[in-house]
């Protein structure tokens, strides 16, 4: 019974305030500045690299520290 | 090298297996042995047989899709099956002379019933997750891959997995969990697997060359993780016997009943809703040409679905020993769950802004929407059951099933016809598929068949629910259960139909994705072409 009441107890405060503020966390992040450029490109990688895997060099990730500049 | 360690492995196994299967204490214990010790002495021979033989380096500049068309393949295979065994139990249902006594007990309901949901949500939804897995994780990430063979490995240990589940169920093993009947070996075999398959998803993530990960790959990743996590825990059981399948649960009572449930609904929430909304965020953007909506809501989608999903599982187990306050938490949950589906319904459909005249031509994509028009019903429609005083109505009557199929044939049915529509092409390099016409036959099979189902199961699920609870003047019941039995018989020949006419769609698919590979119009090689951006 004593682990049952501990982790009952944990669960009802502590747990659930890390659940809640860790959620809020992740979506807060979402909307950090500068998001939507990250996010708009991101979005985009099914667009490419569709026939074949990058090469050894890799193009994109250039591509895309330029377009970030 | 590796040849020289697999070798005895296989020996042993096959050997292993041999004494098992003459030591066996059951018939179905012994037909497993038996199957283990072919596969494993056929792989044997068949190792020893190009042992030593040169190695062919992995082609690093293409993608490894050996493994999505078996999956592809086998995805169209088991859908087939699986409805055909829907169809036959539904009939069954409606006239019980179908439960053939030269067939009993192997082909009765109680042991086609498991057969069909398994056929349908693991061999043909696995199937599928697993193809779209492979797929997504390595165009996504721009990499082959990882982990070579292992892939095969997957994919072949998952379809002896199947097997092994099927034939116990037809010779009758089961461990009494809803979903999760296979026994005690088998449970082991497919934890095996799933880590394999986890090493592989992981491995081509990890070498990606995109800087980040794209939604997909979350969802599917999320899947899997959260898939081996539920596995292990409803399954623990300890064997009777080495030498046998019956096997005795860790839990009882109540605690067995939430961690079934717990399980069970998040085999709903992880494996049907998470895995095919990879599946819905690689494929609606692909097939549209468009990029998807709002990737911050993309975002804000997952982690909702993470965080409230894993806590719905106690809305299955209202009005039992389970104590009210967790019913009311697990009911709770799933309402709040209905913002976080409806979110990514929206992102999905908002996908089409600005093409939504592709769906007058383009068949693939209006079974795309539709799966995520069917996507919203359903996740409407569950949090309402899950509400307590619904549920006293809904609880043990046929709305559930109907509300259990309008998801799974509607929602990822119809999104993974599209997935196979869309990669058969791409896979087998023909130019387009073998007949767009065949395509808009099987949507309105498949969507009327829906249609049917889930319209008959409303009305007689309703009409069970009223009449077991109905009490005349002095407070007795009105009726017996045989009454409502009786009363059922017409929605279930409709049922029936509205199944033949989903399964009569997935042969026409079957027809069509084999014409395409067999007779199609080549293009040249893309995989290992120049890409075409």
């Amino acid at each position: 019974m004593q682990d049952y009441t501990f982790l009952r107890e944990l669960s009802g405060s502590l747990g659930t305030i890390f659940l809640v503020v860790s959620f809020l966390g992740f979506v807060l992040f979402a909307f950090r500045p500068g998001s939507r450029r990250i996010h708009e490109d991101t979005a985009e990688i099914p667009f490419r690299h569709d026939d074949k895997p990058a090469p050894a060099s890799d193009v994109s990730v250039a591509q895309i520290e330029e377009a970030r500049k | 090298m590796l040849d020289y360690v697999k070798l005895p492995i296989l020996g042993l196994i096959a050997v292993l297996s041999a004494i098992a299967a003459n030591y066996g204490l059951d018939f179905a214990y012994k037909v497993h042995a038996i199957l283990i010790m072919l596969v494993a002495g056929g792989l044997f021979l068949w190792e020893l047989r190009r042992t030593g033989e040169p190695k062919v380096p992995a082609p690093e500049g293409e993608y490894m899709d050996g493994p999505v068309k078996a999956a592809a393949i086998a995805t169209v295979f088991w859908g087939c099956t699986g409805f055909l065994v829907g169809v036959f139990i539904a009939f069954q249902l409606a006239f019980p002379v179908l439960n053939f006594e030269w067939a009993q007990p192997y082909l009765n309901f109680g042991r086609l019933r498991p057969l069909h949901t398994s056929a349908v949500i693991f061999a043909f939804g696995g199937n599928g997750l697993i193809a779209a897995s492979f797929y997504i994780s390595q165009r996504t990430s721009a990499v082959r891959m990882w982990g070579g063979n292992l892939a095969w490995f997957v994919f072949w240990g998952y379809q002896l997995f199947i097997v092994l589940a099927a034939t116990g169920y037809v010779l009758g093993v089961t461990q009494g969990q809803e979903y999760a009947e296979p026994e005690w070996y088998v449970d082991i075999w497919l934890t095996i697997v799933w880590l394999a398959f986890l090493a592989v998803y992981l491995g081509t993530l990890l070498n990606r060359k995109e800087p980040h990960i794209y939604v997909a790959n979350w969802f599917l990743l999320s899947f899997i993780i959260t898939v081996a996590m539920l596995h292990v825990v409803n399954n623990l059981s300890i064997p009777v016997s080495i030498y046998g399948s019956r096997s005795v649960q860790v839990f009882s009572g109540v605690q067995n009943a939430m961690i079934q449930w717990w399980y069970g609904h998040n085999a709903v929430g992880f494996f049907l809703t998470a895995g095919f909304l990879g599946m819905m965020y690689y494929f609606v953007p692909k097939q549209a040409n468009r990029p998807v909506y709002s990737y911050k809501l993309s975002i804000i989608h997952f982690w909702a679905l993470i965080f409230l999903y894993i806590w719905a599982g106690p809305h299955h187990l209202h009005y039992t020993a389970l104590p009210d306050w967790a019913g009311t938490l697990g009911m709770v949950f799933s309402i709040v769950l209905w913002m976080p589906s409806w979110g990514g319904m929206i992102n999905g459909l908002m996908t089409l802004q600005g093409a939504w005249d592709k769906l007058r031509t383009d068949p693939i994509l209006r079974m795309m929407v539709t799966s995520l028009a069917f996507y919203g019903m359903s996740t409407f429609e569950g949090p309402m059951m899950s509400i307590r005083a619904v549920n006293s109505l809904s609880h043990y009557t046929d709305w559930t099933i109907g509300h259990v199929h309008s998801g799974a044939l509607g929602w990822n049915g119809m999104i993974t016809f599209g997935m196979l529509y869309y990669l058969f092409p791409k896979l087998w390099n023909r130019k387009a598929l073998y007949s767009i016409r065949a395509v808009s036959w099987h949507f309105w099979l498949a969507t009327i068949g829906i249609v049917l189902y889930a319209s008959s199961m409303w009305v007689t699920g309703i009409m069970e629910g009223l009449m077991w609870r109905e009490v005349d003047a002095q407070g007795f019941l009105v009726n017996s259960f045989a009454d409502t039995v009786e009363a059922k018989l017409p929605m279930y020949v409709v049922r029936g139909l509205g199944g033949t006419m989903f399964l009569a769609g997935a042969l026409v698919m079957a027809w069509n994705l084999w014409m395409t590979v067999r007779s199609g119009e080549a293009v040249a090689d893309t995989n290992s072409a120049v890409p075409a951006e």
